[in-house]
């Protein structure tokens, strides 16, 4: 069968328009209509933020830093489930998991570890934690680094930005 | 003695004219492009750089810059050819700097009494008024000589040689792509040389007509043409006797100057920076003041050669004149007596008479405004057009450019054969 083809119409260009240079003339009035209008009247629309004083206003759903939740009694959410780990596409989430003392709990991160400087932001390991214990919505600007050891972001670091959440954890067990 | 003086007047047109105004202009471009290229876009550009919290409205970073550039490491590639690695950019820089030696920043000083004669300055041999009412009313005027003290050499042949240096002008841009050793580089040079080739030719071309109009290659005497009034009252500017050769030159010179739209020898989008892909520090600094000094270059000839030099419209050595007839005529037997000039001087004062140094000074002035609006003219362009693919620019070179300037060369030749 052959290939079904689109023949697409080139739009037609006056001579006018091909002939260039009355073009170049137009574009060259536009910016200079906009240098005009900027020097002029400088406080309109200045696209330049002027960053550590002034800040631009974050959107709602933001991804900053990680940050890993906790539970009433200030313990760790995170079931060591190893799904962000999993579902991570720059690899950097180590966990090392151990057994908890609650049996209803069974497992928690011993060592929970996220290398910031490999991390995209991509937000994956958010939509698959099964129990709301990482999140990204801290607002917190990743920091820069001078030293890669630094940018190992651990499980006590990344519970300071943490917070209670309400979610419901866990099912009904029957033993 | 007079060789030792005039050695020191040399030197010191040197160095006021390159180092008070070329690096002094090439050097502040680095800024007003950033700055320009800022407000044409609704930024602020560079404003950070302070000391004790004054900001001088980013003029700081000029003084930023030129440190970083010193402190950084001077890196040269391992397998580079680190003689002519490190003689490259210095070469550049000279080219760009000894075209300036042919722009006239002011017409030749008179040392007699300099009238308009047509349009066109002449020096009597008088040394003033006064001299020439005392003078015998029969006697033949001599002329008196002139000193070019505001153009560093005053070559008869000043166009050939600029074309001359601008040729080898890309030999820095090659050789600096080709001692890298690095394979982006030396595409860099390669198209750098392959654009200079291209775009020379219709840049000789271009102004082919306009030595054809003046009958001269004399820089200082095409400007001094450029004063003849047309039809008693516009001055004959070379944009208006040859419009068409106005566009192909700054088309052909913006190219020149390797930058956008036509930045192929370096190229961010494909060749990493081009012919200075490894080059660093003070080293890198030189690459891109040679190119804003091509720049401040590209405005001042464009306006010595179109719109007039250092010619304010109408103002002669004696004062502003609004028509033709109000100046000396052209003398009948070649020679004007004294008393022709006596009864000049008597009867026809110019419009606004001014001192012939006031004169100089304004068209002094003149003239670095019209540099200062070809620059802005030129940082337009770059910050408008989107840049040309390569084979777009060959096309544009050879097939466009170089007819078009052949024509406007032939349909010149044929207007002076009929108005002649
Ligand atoms: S945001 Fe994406 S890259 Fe970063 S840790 Fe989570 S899943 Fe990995
Ligand atoms: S997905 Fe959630 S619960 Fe599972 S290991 Fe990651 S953070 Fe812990």
């Amino acid at each position: 069968m052959p290939a079904k083809t689109l023949v697409m119409e080139r739009g037609k260009r006056s001579f006018w328009v091909q002939s260039y240079l009355p073009e170049v003339a137009n574009g060259l009035a536009v910016t200079l209509k906009h240098l005009v209008r900027f020097i002029t009247r400088q406080e309109e629309s200045v696209f330049t933020i002027n960053y550590p004083e002034e800040k631009r206003q974050y959107p709602e759903r933001y991804r900053g830093l990680h940050r890993l939740m906790v539970r009433e009694d200030g313990q760790v959410r995170c079931v060591a489930c190893m799904c962000c780990s999993t579902i991570c596409p720059a690899n950097c989430i180590h966990i090392v998991a151990a057994e908890h003392d609650d049996a209803s709990i069974e497992k928690y991160p011993r060592i929970f570890v996220i290398d910031e400087l490999r991390c995209i932001v991509c937000g994956l390991c958010v939509e698959a934690c099964p129990c709301d214990a990482i999140r990204m919505d801290s607002g917190v600007h990743c920091h820069s680094f001078t030293d890669r050891t630094t940018a190992f972001l651990n499980r006590d670091l990344l519970m300071n930005l943490g917070t209670y959440s309400a979610a419901k954890q866990g099912g009904e067990r029957s033993f | 003695m007079t060789l030792l003086i005039e050695f020191a007047i040399a030197l010191l047109k040197v160095l006021v004219i390159v180092f008070g105004f070329v690096m002094a202009l090439g050097s502040l471009m680095t800024l007003t492009e950033r700055k320009y290229s800022a407000f044409m876009q609704k930024r602020w550009g560079p404003i950070r750089a302070e000391v004790l919290g004054f900001r001088f409205g980013g003029l700081l970073h000029l003084v930023a810059d030129g440190v970083k550039m010193i402190l950084k490491e001077d890196f040269i590639p391992s397998g580079a050819n680190r003689n002519i690695h490190t003689i490259a950019p210095a070469m550049g820089l000279f080219t760009a700097m000894v075209i300036f030696a042919i722009i006239p920043f002011a017409d030749a000083w008179c040392t007699g009494l300099a009238l308009p004669v047509e349009g066109m300055d002449l020096c009597f041999g008088f040394d003033d008024a006064e001299a020439l009412q005392s003078a015998q009313p029969a006697a033949v005027a001599t002329f008196a000589p002139t000193h070019p003290y505001f153009q560093i050499a005053d070559l008869n042949a000043g166009l050939l040689y600029m074309f001359a240096i601008t040729g080898i002008g890309v030999y820095g841009t090659a050789l600096g792509g080709w001692a890298s050793n690095s394979k982006y580089s030396l595409l860099g040079g390669l198209r750098a040389s392959a654009q200079m080739i291209s775009y020379e030719v219709s840049m000789g071309l271009s102004l082919a007509g306009l030595l054809m109009v003046y009958g001269t290659l004399d820089v200082n005497e095409m400007v001094r043409e450029q004063g003849a009034l047309l039809w008693g009252t516009v001055p004959m500017w070379g944009i208006l006797v040859q419009p068409f050769a106005f566009f192909l030159f700054l088309t052909a010179s913006i190219a020149e100057s390797k930058r956008a739209p036509f930045d192929m020898p370096e190229a961010e989008s494909e060749l990493v920076a081009g012919y200075f892909t490894e080059y660093s520090a003070m080293k890198f600094g030189i690459f891109s003041l040679s190119e804003f000094v091509m720049v401040v270059f590209i405005g001042a000839i464009c306006a010595t050669l179109f719109f007039g030099g250092w010619q304010v419209p109408w103002l002669y050595a004696d004062g502003f004149h609004f028509s033709g007839d109000s100046m000396l005529a052209a003398a009948s037997g070649g020679a004007w007596t004294a008393g022709e000039l006596q009864s000049y001087v008597q009867a026809s004062t110019p419009d606004i008479a001014l001192p012939y140094g006031l004169v100089v000074f304004l068209r002094i002035g003149c003239f670095l405004t019209k540099i200062i609006l070809m620059i802005a003219l030129q940082l337009q362009i770059r910050w408008t057009l989107p840049r040309f693919r390569y084979d777009q620019i060959m096309f544009l070179g050879w097939k466009i450019l170089l007819p078009a300037s052949l024509i406007n060369l032939f349909i010149t030749a044929l207007a002076i054969l009929l108005l002649r």
